[in-house]
C-alpha cells in the first residue's frame, strides 16, 4: 500500500512493553505467587502510510495503541519490531531519534513546556542547536513565530505558568514549526482545551498546514475533531489499525462494525427535541494484556461468527489508501 | 520571585530563623573585626584569667560577655571563631556532597539499567545505616584534618542529595517537557543540564539547607568526641568538649554558651528548611 | 402550580485567593421541577462546577457561599448546620463526581462502602444492607452484581468504577443527584453506556438530575432544559431544543459555532476571540462583552434579562429567536 507520494511509511510496527520485574517481584514468583509477567502488546504489526501533504487522523479510545503508535512515528519511542522511514531513510537509530524533520504537538501544553524556561528559549532553542538559526538571529526569529501563531512578540521573556491553555498550546505549535518540520505529529492536541479555545487552535492548525505545506498524522479520541481536519481516517482497537478510508467516507458509511459502534456512541448535538435513543457498543474493552483470540473485537460484535473467534482478519488494502479488516462488514454504501 | 519572599514573609517564625540564620553567618564572617580577642594567639591567652564566669573583667582590661575557659580564652570570641568554622564545614560539606548526591542521583534517573541499579543499592543501603557511623570510619581511616572530615561529611550525606535528586529527575523525566525536548531531538546533555537539573533543584535546596544543619552537628559530635579538626582549629563541638569536664565544679557557661550558640544556629537552619520545603511542596499548598 | 423541588436565588460563591476575590458563582438562580433532567453547561472557570458543589454545601475554604438562597424541597439550605447537611446529603441530595477514584475509597471492597453508605442513614442489617447494594449496582448495569460486591475499586474499570458511584449515589432514592462531568473521563463508546443509562434511570426512579458537563452534545442528548453559564453567571436558559437550534444570546451561538462537528470539515470555525475574564476582575458590565461581536456602547453596563416565553437570556443585544 506504498506509493510514490508517500512520506512516511510504517511497516509492520509492533511495540511490546515488558512487565520490569523487580527482586522483590521475582522472589514472589519463585515463591508462587501471581506475578504478571506477560507483556503488553501496545501495537501489533500496524503498517499504513502517510502521503506527501495529506493529514492522517488516528481515532481510538484509550488504550487502544493509538499514542504508542504516535510516539513512534515522532522518533520518541523505539520500536520493538518493524520500521518507520522518512522519505526512505528511518527515523530512528539505536535508540534515538535521526531526523529533525518530524516535529510534534502534545496534548497537554502544562506539561509539554518546561516551567522554567522563558517561552521565547523554548521557541528558539532547537532551531539554535541545530542551526536553523543563530543566537544573534534568535530575538527576530521568536518574535516572527509568536506573531505566527497569534501571540503578541512582546510575550518572548515570560514563562510558561503565565498564558492559558490555548496561549501555552500556541507556544507549543510554535515550538514545533519553528523546526521547520515537514511533518508534524499532532497528539491530541485540542483535547484538554475548553471548546471555543479548542476552535481557534484548530483554525491555527488549519491555516498553518495551509501556509506550510504540512503533513500531518493528527490523533484524537474526538472523531468530530479528526472529521474536521482529517483526509483520510484510521481507526485502532486494541493495537491494530482495522479501517482506513478517505475522512467523509468513514464518517458517513465506515464498514468495520467496531468503527460504525464508535460513531454511534459519540453524543450528537441535538437540535430538535425528539427522544433519543443510544446504540452503545456492549461490554468493556478487553485487556491488552490478554487480547481476545481471533478478532480482538468479536466479544462485543454484533456481526461476529465462529470464523472471527478462531481467525483473526488481516488488514486488506482497498481503493483510494482504504484498508479494512474485517471477516464481516459491513455493506458498502 | 516577589511571591515567593511575600508568603515567605508570611510565616514570622521562619523569618525570624531567617533573620537569626543571617546573623550568625554575618558575625562568623566578621568575627575578626567583632571578637576582643583572637582565640589562636597563644602567646595573648594570660592563665591567670582562666575559668572566669561571665562579666569578669581581666588583664586584657574588658570584661568577658560569656567568661572564659580553662586556657583563658574569651569565651565570646571563641564562639565566634567556633562558629565560623562550623559554618564553613557545613557549607563546604554541604555544597559538595549536593554535588556529588545530585549527579549521581540524575545519572542514576537518566542512564537506567544497571547503572541505576548499582548507585541506587549503594545509596539505599547506606541511607539504612546511621550517617555518624560511616563518618566515624571514614575519619578514624583517613585521620585528622580539614579536608578529612569534609570527605567524611560528604561521605556520609552525599545519599540523602542523591535519593532526593533520583526521585525528582525520575519524575522530571516522565513529564511531556523532557518528552519535547527528547523529540526536536536535542541532544542527552542538554536535556539533562538545561531542562531536568533546573527543575530538579528546588528540592535539592530544601534538602541542603536541612542537610547543612546535619553536618554542622555531625562535625560537632565529631569534634566533641575528638575525632573532628585539630584542637589549633577549635569549632563549636570542641569547644563544648573542652568545658564539659568543668560541668561538675559549677563552671557551667564554657559548655553551655557554645552548646546554645549551635543549637539556635542549628533549629533556625532547620526552620528555614521547613519554611522552603511547605512553599515549595505543591501538595501543601492552597 | 407546586413549588419547584430546588429553587437558587442569587447565589453567590466566592474563592478568597492570596491574588484577591475570585468570584466563581455570581448571582446564580433557576428552578428545577421534581424528576427534571437539566444540563449545566460551561467552559472551565465558568461557574458550573462550583455551583454544583455550593448546592450540597461542599465548597471549601478558601471558597464561601457569601449570599443568597438554595431552596431545597422547602428547606433552606444556605447556613444550615453541617450535621443537618450531613443528613440530607446522600439521602435527599447525591452527587456523582467526575473522577469515580476519589469517591471510591480503595481500602474497602465495593460492597462494604455501599453497606456503609446505607446504614449512615438508615438502621439497616449487614445482610439487608448488603442486597440492597447488590439490587442497585444491577439497576446500573453491573453483571452478576452480588459477587462484584466483594471487589475493590481496583478491579473495576473506569466505567464500572463510575457506575458504581452512580449506584451509590441511587441507594437512597434521592430527590436530586448532582453530576459534576460524571462521564469526562470515560471512553465515548463506555460514556455512551453511561449516558443511557442514566437517562432510564432518572425516568424511571422520577429523580431530578443536574448534569454538569462542558459538552453540548452530551446535554442536548440527556437533559430537558439547559442553563448556559459565563464567568459565574447564567447568560442563557431554556429548553435544550429551543436553546440549540437558536440561541438568544452570542455567547451560546459562539459556542455551538465552535464545534467541528457543527462545521464543513477542512473549513475555519467560527470562533469566539480571545479567551475568559479573570474572576478576579471581572467587568461591570456584561462579562463577555469583549469577545462579543454584538458588544457596543451599551454593554458596559449590567445586560438585562430577555424573556421569551420560558427561555430567558442576559444580553443587551440577544439574537433573533427564529421560529
Amino acid at each position: 500500500m506504498t506509493g510514490p507520494d508517500d512520506i512516511l511509511v510504517a511497516e509492520a510496527l509492533t511495540r511490546r512493553f515488558d512487565p520490569r520485574l523487580t527482586i522483590g517481584d521475582r522472589i514472589a514468583g519463585a515463591l508462587g505467587a501471581p506475578v504478571e509477567r506477560r507483556p503488553l502488546r501496545a501495537v501489533t504489526d500496524v503498517s499504513f502510510a502517510i502521503r506527501r501533504g495529506e493529514t492522517l487522523g488516528l481515532v481510538g479510545e484509550s488504550g487502544c495503541g493509538k499514542s504508542t503508535l504516535g510516539r513512534m512515528v515522532a522518533g520518541i519511542l523505539p520500536q520493538t519490531s518493524g520500521r518507520v522511514t522518512l522519505d526512505g531513510k528511518p527515523v530512528m537509530a539505536r535508540g534515538r531519534k535521526t531526523t529533525t524533520r518530524i516535529q510534534t504537538v502534545f496534548q497537554d501544553p502544562f506539561a509539554s513546556l518546561n516551567p522554567r524556561r522563558r517561552i521565547g528559549e523554548t521557541i528558539a532553542e532547537g532551531p539554535i542547536a541545530h542551526g536553523i538559526v543563530t543566537r544573534a538571529g534568535a530575538p527576530a526569529f521568536i518574535a516572527e513565530w509568536l506573531a505566527r501563531v497569534g501571540l503578541d512578540p512582546a510575550v518572548a521573556q515570560r514563562f510558561p505558568h503565565q498564558f492559558s491553555g490555548g496561549q501555552r498550546q500556541r507556544v507549543a505549535i510554535a515550538r514545533a514549526l519553528a523546526m521547520r518540520p515537514d511533518l508534524l505529529v499532532c497528539d491530541e492536541p485540542v483535547a484538554s482545551l475548553d471548546v471555543s479555545i479548542q476552535a481557534q487552535i484548530l483554525n491555527l492548525f488549519l491555516e498553518l498546514r495551509q501556509a506550510l505545506g504540512l503533513t500531518c498524522l493528527f490523533i484524537s479520541h474526538d472523531l468530530s475533531v479528526v472529521r474536521h481536519v482529517a483526509d483520510r481516517v484510521a481507526i485502532m482497537y486494541l493495537g491494530r489499525i482495522v479501517e482506513v478510508g478517505p475522512a467523509a467516507r468513514i464518517h458517513a458509511a465506515p464498514r468495520h462494525p467496531y468503527a460504525r459502534a464508535l460513531l454511534d456512541s459519540v453524543p450528537k448535538l441535538r437540535l430538535d427535541a425528539t427522544s433519543v435513543t443510544f446504540r452503545p457498543i456492549a461490554g468493556e474493552l478487553p485487556s491488552p494484556l490478554a487480547p481476545p483470540a481471533g478478532c480482538a473485537f468479536h466479544p462485543r460484535c454484533p456481526r461476529a461468527s465462529d470464523l472471527c473467534r478462531r481467525e483473526r482478519p488481516d488488514l486488506v488494502a482497498g481503493e483510494d489508501g482504504a484498508a479494512l479488516a474485517c471477516h464481516h462488514p459491513e455493506p458498502a454504501a | 520571585m516577589k511571591d515567593f519572599w511575600r508568603e515567605y514573609a508570611e510565616n514570622r517564625v521562619a523569618l525570624l530563623a531567617l533573620l537569626v540564620v543571617a546573623a550568625f553567618i554575618g558575625t562568623a564572617l566578621a568575627a575578626p573585626w567583632i571578637a576582643p580577642q583572637d582565640p589562636y594567639d597563644l602567646a595573648g591567652l594570660e592563665l591567670a584569667d582562666a575559668r572566669r564566669p561571665p562579666g569578669f573583667v581581666g588583664s586584657g582590661g574588658y570584661a568577658h560577655l560569656l567568661g572564659t575557659d580553662a586556657q583563658g580564652r574569651d569565651l565570646f570570641s571563641a564562639i565566634l571563631y567556633g562558629l565560623r568554622i562550623s559554618l564553613q564545614m557545613g557549607l563546604v560539606a554541604g555544597a559538595v556532597a549536593m554535588t556529588v548526591g545530585a549527579l549521581l542521583g540524575i545519572l542514576a534517573a537518566q542512564a537506567g539499567g544497571w547503572v541505576e541499579t548499582a548507585i541506587m543499592r549503594v545509596v539505599d543501603l547506606q541511607l539504612s545505616f546511621p550517617a555518624i557511623l560511616l563518618a566515624l570510619v571514614l575519619v578514624a581511616v583517613l585521620g585528622q584534618g580539614k579536608s578529612q572530615l569534609i570527605i567524611a561529611l560528604v561521605a556520609a550525606q552525599y545519599a540523602y542529595f542523591a535519593r532526593t535528586a533520583y526521585g525528582a529527575a525520575s519524575a522530571e523525566r516522565r513529564k511531556d517537557y523532557v518528552e519535547a525536548a527528547a523529540a526536536t531531538p536535542l541532544s542527552t546533555f542538554r536535556i539533562v543540564f538545561r531542562h531536568i537539573l533546573p527543575n530538579v533543584l528546588p528540592p535539592l535546596i530544601v534538602v541542603g539547607t536541612v542537610q547543612v544543619a546535619n553536618a554542622i552537628s555531625l562535625e560537632a559530635t565529631l569534634s566533641f568526641l575528638g575525632l573532628g579538626l585539630p584542637p589549633t582549629e577549635p569549632s563549636l563541638g570542641m569547644l563544648i568538649a573542652n568545658g564539659f569536664q568543668y560541668m561538675m565544679s559549677g563552671r557551667t557557661w564554657i559548655s553551655v554558651y557554645p552548646g546554645i550558640a549551635l543549637i539556635v544556629l542549628i533549629v533556625a537552619i532547620n526552620l528555614v528548611g521547613d519554611q522552603l520545603r511547605d512553599q515549595t511542596n505543591p501538595r501543601l499548598r492552597r | 402550580m407546586t413549588a419547584p423541588l430546588l429553587s437558587v436565588r442569587d447565589l453567590r460563591t466566592h474563592f478568597m485567593t492570596r491574588a484577591g476575590v475570585a468570584k466563581a458563582v455570581d448571582g446564580v438562580s433557576f428552578d428545577l421541577a421534581a424528576g427534571e433532567i437539566l444540563g449545566l453547561v460551561g467552559e472551565s472557570g465558568s461557574g458550573k462546577s462550583v455551583t454544583g458543589f455550593s448546592l450540597l454545601g461542599l465548597v471549601d475554604p478558601p471558597g464561601r457561599i457569601v449570599g443568597g438562597s438554595i431552596r431545597f424541597q422547602g428547606r433552606e439550605l444556605v447556613g444550615m448546620p453541617p450535621a443537618a447537611l450531613r443528613a440530607l446529603r446522600g439521602r435527599h441530595l447525591a452527587m456523582v463526581f467526575q473522577d469515580p477514584q476519589a469517591t471510591l475509597n480503595p481500602v474497602l471492597t465495593i460492597g462494604a462502602q455501599m453497606a456503609l453508605a446505607v446504614q449512615a442513614h438508615e438502621r439497616a442489617s449487614d445482610r439487608a444492607a448488603l442486597d440492597r447494594a447488590a439490587a442497585v449496582l444491577a439497576r446500573v448495569g453491573i453483571p452478576e452484581a452480588a459477587r462484584r460486591l466483594s471487589a475493590y475499586p481496583h478491579e473495576f474499570s473506569g466505567g464500572m468504577r463510575q457506575r458504581v458511584a452512580i449506584a451509590t449515589a441511587l441507594l437512597h432514592g434521592p430527590a436530586l443527584i448532582v453530576a459534576d462531568e460524571p462521564t469526562t473521563a470515560l471512553d465515548v463508546s463506555i460514556q455512551a453506556q453511561i449516558l443511557a443509562k442514566m437517562k432510564a434511570l432518572a425516568a424511571e426512579s422520577g429523580t431530578a438530575l443536574i448534569w454538569i458537563s462542558h459538552d453540548l452534545a452530551t446535554v442536548s442528548s440527556l437533559a430537558d432544559r439547559v442553563l448556559v453559564m459565563y464567568a459565574g453567571r447564567i447568560v442563557e436558559s431554556g429548553p435544550v431544543g429551543a436553546v440549540l437550534r437558536a440561541p438568544l444570546h452570542p455567547y451560546t451561538r459562539g459556542l455551538l459555532d465552535s464545534l467541528p462537528a457543527m462545521a464543513t470539515p477542512g473549513e475555519k470555525l467560527r470562533q469566539i476571540p480571545g479567551a475568559a475574564p479573570s474572576l478576579l476582575a471581572l467587568p461591570a458590565g456584561c462579562a463577555f462583552a469583549p469577545r462579543c461581536p454584538r458588544a457596543d456602547a451599551a454593554c458596559a453596563a449590567p445586560p438585562p434579562e430577555v424573556a421569551q416565553g420560558s427561555r430567558r437570556a442576559a444580553c443587551h443585544h440577544p439574537l433573533e429567536a427564529a421560529a
